[in-house]
């Protein structure tokens, strides 16, 4: 499986989650949820592991092989792209192309 | 403030059985008092009974003890939260406590100083409402002093980086307006504005002959919302809502009775919604008496219409009552006189040529009635006297 050709980032970029938007883990509900002026949307467990990675440090890639490692599986990258890129129109999260 | 405020999360309807979810949404109105006049508030009828407000100590207990029960958005509400001078002590500890915290505000006596030292105690989130914000009626549409005071505040909120989510109540007086409020919530730079049309509970159902708008005007201000919305698609994002009284489906009141949504009033009185109070035959506790936990899974007060056991014909057999159960319990007294029938906005309800009719009326010119019944301002005064006449809104 290779990386989503349609999406308009690529794995070597930094993601953060944006603003007014606050990702944390709700003991109460289990999961991870992303706060914003008076919403919340509850992710499902992959989209959580996901995002709580997007520190704005790593690279796409970095959290790939992350989760990769993390979870003992191969091949994430489609499934982190697709995610990513309705993440991006949703504005979730915003995207860095890291200079050098 | 109004709220209309919304939670998208996936929250399904509790069936009878099961355990209800926790109480998501947790609205503070911290008191009643308000140095704003509108006609269309929410706060009750008889606000004015309330003399004595929860202590900073018991707001502060409600707080954790709503926190560790599951509760993750806090609202700030009131009258004018900015009132309480206990209200930065108050939003540090809901910060503290894992709270995404947003303040509902007129945006009287929010002062440099004081959006300061609310940044510095963790407010992540400010919504700042345009009110009718004197007697003359005329300020606000032509909206010089308005305007001049919402200017200064949306500056002071862009400034420490707040979020700026913009509410405008509309109605039969100032929707033929809305573009001039649209462009000013653009040139405020807010993120997001709510259109909310008045709802017909508490002060707006006293007024409500002078605020319902018509049809005609109705369809004349979403058209003009949807262009402005396509024009400033990626600037703006803005919600129109209908008054529900021309629609044939009533809403989903709060998501649910006792669903997702916990608001404590001024006086520690815990209810599933700020209007609920009016209901008889009730007892909503105090937090003054009772812990959260008991309040919410315990109570007889949020038990009562959670699910859908206690539906009455036609919601018992309805095929379509998951999606609204019934509508609002508050409007079903209001114009059925039975907090357990069918909301009137139904046209499968008995009651609904009640809400034929005031829309019918609505189409009428109003110029008579302004003159007959004029518009009662929200203060203290109407507030006793409209007590002393019984009206319970
Ligand atoms: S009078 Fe206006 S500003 Fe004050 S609480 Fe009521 S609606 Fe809000
Ligand atoms: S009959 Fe009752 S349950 Fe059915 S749509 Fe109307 S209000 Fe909703």
């Amino acid at each position: 499986m290779s990386s989503d050709t349609n999406t308009t980032f690529s794995t070597s970029d930094i993601a953060a989650v944006a603003k007014p938007y606050r990702l944390q883990y709700e003991e109460a509900q289990e999961s991870w949820v992303l706060l914003y002026p008076e919403g919340m949307v509850k992710l499902n467990g992959p989209a959580g592991e996901i995002l709580k990675r997007c520190d704005g440090e790593k690279t796409i890639d970095a959290v790939i092989r992350e989760l990769e490692k993390d979870f003992e599986q191969k091949g994430l990258e489609k499934d982190v792209m697709g995610f990513l890129d309705i993440a991006l129109e949703k504005r979730w999260i915003n995207l860095t192309t890291p200079s050098s | 403030m109004e709220n209309t405020i919304t939670t998208s999360s996936d929250h399904a309807a509790q069936s009878n059985a099961a355990k209800p979810g926790p109480p998501l949404w947790l609205l503070a109105e911290l008191t009643y008092r308000c140095p704003l006049h509108c006609v269309f508030c929410f706060n009750p009828v008889n606000f004015a009974n309330v003399e004595k407000e929860l202590d900073t100590e018991n707001w502060l207990r409600v707080l954790k003890e709503a926190r560790a029960l599951g509760s993750v958005q806090c609202g700030f509400s009131g009258g004018e939260p900015l009132l309480r001078d206990d209200l930065e002590t108050l939003v540090s500890e809901a910060h503290k406590l894992g709270y995404y915290t947003n303040l509902l505000t007129s945006g009287v006596g929010l002062t440099e100083t004081r959006a300061k030292a609310l940044k510095d105690a963790g407010l992540d989130h400010i919504q700042l409402s345009f009110q009718d914000s004197t007697k003359e009626l005329n300020d606000f549409l032509s909206h010089t002093k308005t305007f001049d005071l919402k200017h200064k505040v949306a500056k002071i909120i862009a400034d420490h980086e707040f979020p700026m989510v913009l509410n405008c109540v509309i109605h039969r007086l100032n929707i033929d307006y809305i573009d001039k409020i649209i462009e000013m919530a653009i040139e405020l730079g807010a993120e997001c504005l709510e259109l909310a049309n008045t709802q017909f509970y508490s002060w707006a159902k006293v007024n409500q002959e002078h605020l319902l708008p018509t049809r005609e005007q109705l369809v004349s201000a979403e058209a003009i919302t949807n262009r402005y919305r396509e024009k400033y698609a990626d600037k703006i994002r803005i919600i129109f809502v209908v008054p529900d009284y021309y629609e044939t489906r009533p809403k989903k009141c709060m998501n649910g009775w006792g669903n997702v949504f916990l608001t404590i009033n001024p006086e520690g009185k815990a209810l599933p919604c700020h209007t609920a109070s009016m209901l008889p035959g009730l007892d909503f506790p105090s937090v003054k008496d009772h812990s959260i936990n008991d309040i919410w899974y315990e109570s007889e007060g949020f038990n009562r219409f959670r699910g859908d056991a206690w539906m009455k014909e036609p919601c018992r057999s309805c095929p379509e009552k998951e999606n609204d159960l019934g509508g609002c319990r508050c409007q079903a007294y209001m114009i059925a006189g039975d907090p357990a029938a069918a909301d009137p906005v139904c046209d499968k309800s008995p009651d609904h040529h009640k809400i034929q009719a005031y829309v019918e009326k609505a189409q009428q010119p109003q110029d008579k009635q302004m003159t007959e019944s004029p518009l009662v301002f929200r203060d203290p005064k109407s507030s006793r006297k409209l007590d002393e006449e019984g009206i319970v809104f």
